[in-house]
């Protein structure tokens, strides 16, 4: 592919007004304070490049990496600008023209397309949890000798860790409880099979509780997400391919994934094989199918737990659900269903810094950004705090951690999975 | 491009981090909301008073220029250092740093954003009324120094009628401290207002102590379709002699309404010459929607063919959104805008806007009008390409005839926006040549080497186009 045809076109930044609209929406720019910073900087900054004023510079292409995805100014520039997607563009083009780290490739076209790599690597992780190294490394001291971004990436993972990985320890075809009425697909991110194995395995519970049958194919790949925000986009596509085919076999109403990453991703692969002949119908069809877990249960019409849980409970909008998939609603409704008390926070939508790697790279900004999330979440005075996506569940976590903060993180369906069980051993209760 | 020696020295002042040289922050530092871009050398972002004050020595001794800079929303290339040298932003400067709701007042850094401070203050049942469109994303330094308004400051004044004193760091370095928390001053001359709408020329303002007031409980919001512009006029004209202060009186004309209804498909009635956006509002929920019916009325007897009165919130919002939509319509319709800023007695609204509609036709621009009809400014945009050559020179020769126009009227070439670069060329024109007089005497007086934001407002010799 000719790196050229990656480039934005004049049509994308010709009418940005420099009105100024989108930056303080910006993340990056609210914790910098800075205008390089801003969507309406990066706009500018692809232009001249585009328009020859600027080269490939490391500081270049840095600002272009910094932006954090989150579409927040892609959501209000009054002119339908997409700076965000100005910035994915230049980067597929920055991957395809300059020099790369030996890592990345290593990192994105064998990692992250593995899952049994991803599994794997995730073992030292659990020995280290389980075997009490933590416990000990933590009653030394020893952990304060890392510099503050090692120790934070430490405590990021979420303890315990869970022992096997979900895709090993579940069937391929899961049945419905009581009458069959869907057969959906259920297409598990890696961050559910390893990390957050309980969050997915919650999920299809409530999907198994509701009358679906689940089909989970054991061998499905990483969405490419990863890949898109490197600007890995062969690998993306052939991951995209992949997945595709693996759900093309069976017969499907849906696609449901409780990733919002995930669900924004794979229900973009009908738009990235648009000029392919031989692939855009069967893309598209796919696209089509893509349900986040909540917005398909609203579609279909859970069945309402008993009895509410008595907890207060606050949401952060995952970016990636709210504006990539325009669904902000949905968990809101399913926490009602949910919790005895539902607290809107201040600033629920505003991102909280994870944009997956951005603790590697941009340290400080994603700290920055995240301790501003966290007050906010402090301030509702909720006790659990549910979000739909992993990235988020980790970086809020870790938030929480660092603040001294006493509050849980959860999914908005695993909230609904345990009010179907308090509701279930409350009924006990009374029977007896 | 600045001795490493200085970039040492302001770094040694505002941080390592605060001293931006990169290529990238000089183009993000190069623009404001105009058309224009000009890099400066380095950038600067201040923490504090103390801070700007020695940067500002710095630049004194060296005869460096400095730019002041907010959020760079500004519409008349305010904040672009067309002669290089230093863009001093503020906008790390944003805290609020009292409150004070006995006395209705706050103190506040200027580069606080002005709907966060809003919203800071409602949080307390206060208000702060001044409203620019771009409330969201500019700074209270930068609206105090173009002394911005908006809709509301027909009932409610303009930023300049809420400032009771400021902190401004003078060209040399100095810090004056203007005003206090009364309401009734007259100790001296009024320094305060000496720099409310100098845009940075003056003097570096850093903090500004504001009047607050109580928060109205009640707004209310009609929409009115006129076929006839005159009678539009007319029917703003008998508002107010009724006795009636709405809080807001919009308008947009044929052109502007042509636009929108392209560009969104709302279904505004574009054969109409004229639609205007009136709210009421106050505390007493009875004598608001008195007044919003007295205001619908007069309409109606007026010549207005169609008068709709929101119900509720989401049909008030819909009743703004034609008007709010009326720049993103604009940006679709051309990749460039010059977005004029003129106002004019009143009563002469509809002639001014039917001499703009002959003045597009004679050069084949399209101009559209807009604006708030209840104070007479109007914003005439021009629409081009900058691209074409043979546009740009078009887009000057428009804005001279309608900058004279306005003056002819005995209106003004600004209410809101400010001279900056754009309308520096014609300030002689609009105010005579003794007001340029003592404009350049206080000038001379307070930045004797002429450091503070150069060629702005008053004619020294730069101009947007590098002479
Ligand atoms: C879509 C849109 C709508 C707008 N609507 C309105 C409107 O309704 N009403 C209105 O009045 N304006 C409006 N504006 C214009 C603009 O937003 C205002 O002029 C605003 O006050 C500029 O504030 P800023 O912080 O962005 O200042 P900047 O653009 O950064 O600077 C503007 C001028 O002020 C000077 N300045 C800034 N901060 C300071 C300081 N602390 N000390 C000294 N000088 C300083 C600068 O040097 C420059 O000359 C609009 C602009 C846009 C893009
Ligand atoms: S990208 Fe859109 S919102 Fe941002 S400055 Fe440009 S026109 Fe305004
Ligand atoms: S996507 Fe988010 S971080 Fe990136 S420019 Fe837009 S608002 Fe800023």
């Amino acid at each position: 592919m000719n790196p050229e045809s990656l480039l934005p076109t004049e049509e994308q930044y010709l009418f940005c007004i420099r009105c100024g609209q989108c930056v303080t929406e910006c993340p990056t720019f609210r914790v910098t304070l800075k205008e390089t910073q801003s969507p309406r900087a990066r706009v500018m900054l692809v232009r001249k490049f585009l328009e020859g004023e600027l080269s490939p510079s490391p500081n270049f292409v840095d600002q272009i990496y910094s932006c954090l995805d989150c579409l927040a100014c892609n959501a209000v520039c009054p002119v339908g600008i997409k700076p965000a997607d100005l910035a994915l563009q230049m980067r597929a083009y920055l991957h395809k023209t300059q020099p790369q780290p030996w890592i990345k490739p290593l990192v994105f076209r064998v990692y992250f397309t593995h899952p049994r790599l991803i599994e794997l690597s995730m073992l030292p992780f659990v020995l280290y949890q389980r075997l009490g190294l933590q416990r000990l490394l933590h009653s030394l001291k020893a952990n304060n000798l890392l510099p503050a971004q090692l120790r934070d990436l430490e405590r990021l993972l979420p303890n315990p860790l869970p022992l096997r990985p979900l895709r090993a320890s579940l069937p391929e075809l899961i049945p419905a409880r009581g009458e069959r009425k869907r057969r959906v697909g259920f297409f598990l991110g890696c961050f559910q099979n390893t990390i957050f194995a309980q969050g997915s395995a919650a999920s299809i519970k409530v999907l198994a509780e509701n009358g679906c049958e689940i089909f989970m194919p054991r061998n499905v790949r990483c969405c490419g997400m990863p890949h898109l925000g490197y600007g890995e986009l062969d690998t993306f596509l052939e991951l995209a391919r992949h997945n595709i085919a693996l759900f093309e076999r069976e017969d499907l109403e849906a696609i449901v994934t409780d990733c919002a990453t995930c669900g924004s991703t794979l229900k973009e692969y009908g738009h990235y094989f648009k000029d392919n002949p031989k692939w855009s119908k069967k893309a598209e069809k796919f696209s089509r199918k893509v349900r986040d877990v909540s917005e398909f249960l609203l579609e279909t019409g859970f069945r309402r737990p008993a009895r509410k849980l008595p907890l207060k409970v606050t949401y952060h909008d995952p970016c990636h659900l709210r504006r990539a998939q325009g669904m902000w609603k949905q968990p809101r409704q399913i926490l009602e269903a949910s919790v005895e008390e539902f607290v809107e926070m201040e600033g629920a939508d505003t991102c909280c810094g994870s944009a997956g790697t951005q603790i590697l790279t941009h340290y400080e900004t994603s700290m920055a950004i995240l301790e501003r999330k966290i007050k906010q979440v402090e301030a509702s005075g909720a006790s659990v705090l549910a979000t739909g996506c992993p990235g988020c569940q980790l970086q809020l976590g870790l938030g929480a951690k660092k603040r001294g903060l006493k509050v849980q993180v959860f999914h908005p369906v695993e909230l609904l999975d345990l009010a179907y069980s308090y509701s279930s051993d409350d009924s006990q209760e009374e029977r007896c | 491009m600045l001795a490493p020696q200085i970039i040492r020295e302001l770094k040694k002042i505002v941080g390592e981090k605060n001293v931006l040289t990169s290529p990238e922050d000089l183009i993000a530092y190069s623009y404001d909301a105009t058309f224009l871009e000009h890099r400066p050398d380095a950038v600067v972002l201040p923490g504090s008073t103390e801070e700007v004050s020695e940067v500002m020595k710095v630049a004194y001794r060296e005869g460096l220029p400095v730019i002041p800079r907010g959020m760079g929303s500004g519409l008349a290339g305010g904040s672009i250092p067309f002669s290089g040298g230093v863009v001093l932003a503020l906008t790390r400067m944003n805290r609020i740093l009292e409150i004070d709701e006995e006395n209705m007042t706050a103190w506040v850094e200027a580069g606080i954003i002005t709907a966060e401070f809003q919203a800071e203050v409602e949080k307390r049942g206060l208000f702060y009324p001044p409203d620019p469109s771009s409330h969201k994303y500019s700074t209270i330094g930068g609206n105090v120094a173009c002394n911005a308004g908006g809709p509301r400051c027909l009932k409610y004044g303009v930023t300049g009628d809420y400032v009771l004193g400021m902190k401004v760091v003078l060209a040399d370095g100095r810090i004056l401290k203007t005003g206090g928390k009364v309401i009734k001053n007259v100790t001296g001359y009024n320094l305060s207002h000496l720099f409310i709408g100098t845009e940075g020329t003056l003097g570096v303002i850093t903090e500004v102590l504001l009047k607050l007031i109580s928060k109205p409980r009640y707004v209310s919001t009609a929409f009115a379709v006129f076929p006839n512009l005159e009678d539009a006029g007319r029917a703003v004209h008998r508002i107010l002699l009724a006795g009636i202060t709405p809080a807001s009186i919009e308008l947009m004309d044929q052109t502007t309404i042509g636009t929108v209804e392209e560009y969104l498909h709302l279904g505004l009635p574009t054969w109409a010459e004229a639609i205007l956006i009136l709210e009421a509002d106050g505390n007493q929920e009875e004598a608001v929607l008195r007044e919003i019916e007295a205001i619908a009325r007069i309409c109606r007897e007026n010549g207005a063919v169609e008068v709709k009165v929101a119900r509720d919130e989401a049909e008030r919002n819909s009743l703004w959104k034609a008007r709010r939509s009326v720049s993103p319509s604009l940006a679709r319709r051309a990749p460039n805008k010059l977005g004029e800023d003129i106002t004019v007695p009143r009563s002469r609204i509809p002639e001014a806007v039917r001499r703009i509609r002959e003045i597009s036709q004679k050069y084949g621009l399209p101009v559209v009008v807009f604006g708030h009809a209840g104070d007479g400014n109007l914003h005439p945009n021009i629409l081009f390409d900058k691209r074409r050559p043979e546009d740009m020179e078009k887009v000057e020769k428009i804005a001279g005839e309608i900058f004279k126009m306005a003056v002819e009227m005995g209106g003004v070439l600004s209410g809101e926006h400010g001279v900056g670069i754009l309308k520096q060329p014609y300030l002689e024109m609009a105010v005579g040549p003794v007001a340029v007089e003592i404009m350049k005497a206080i000038k001379q007086a307070l930045d004797p080497k002429g450091i503070l934001n150069p060629g702005k407002v008053v004619p020294l010799g730069v101009s947007w186009r590098g002479e």
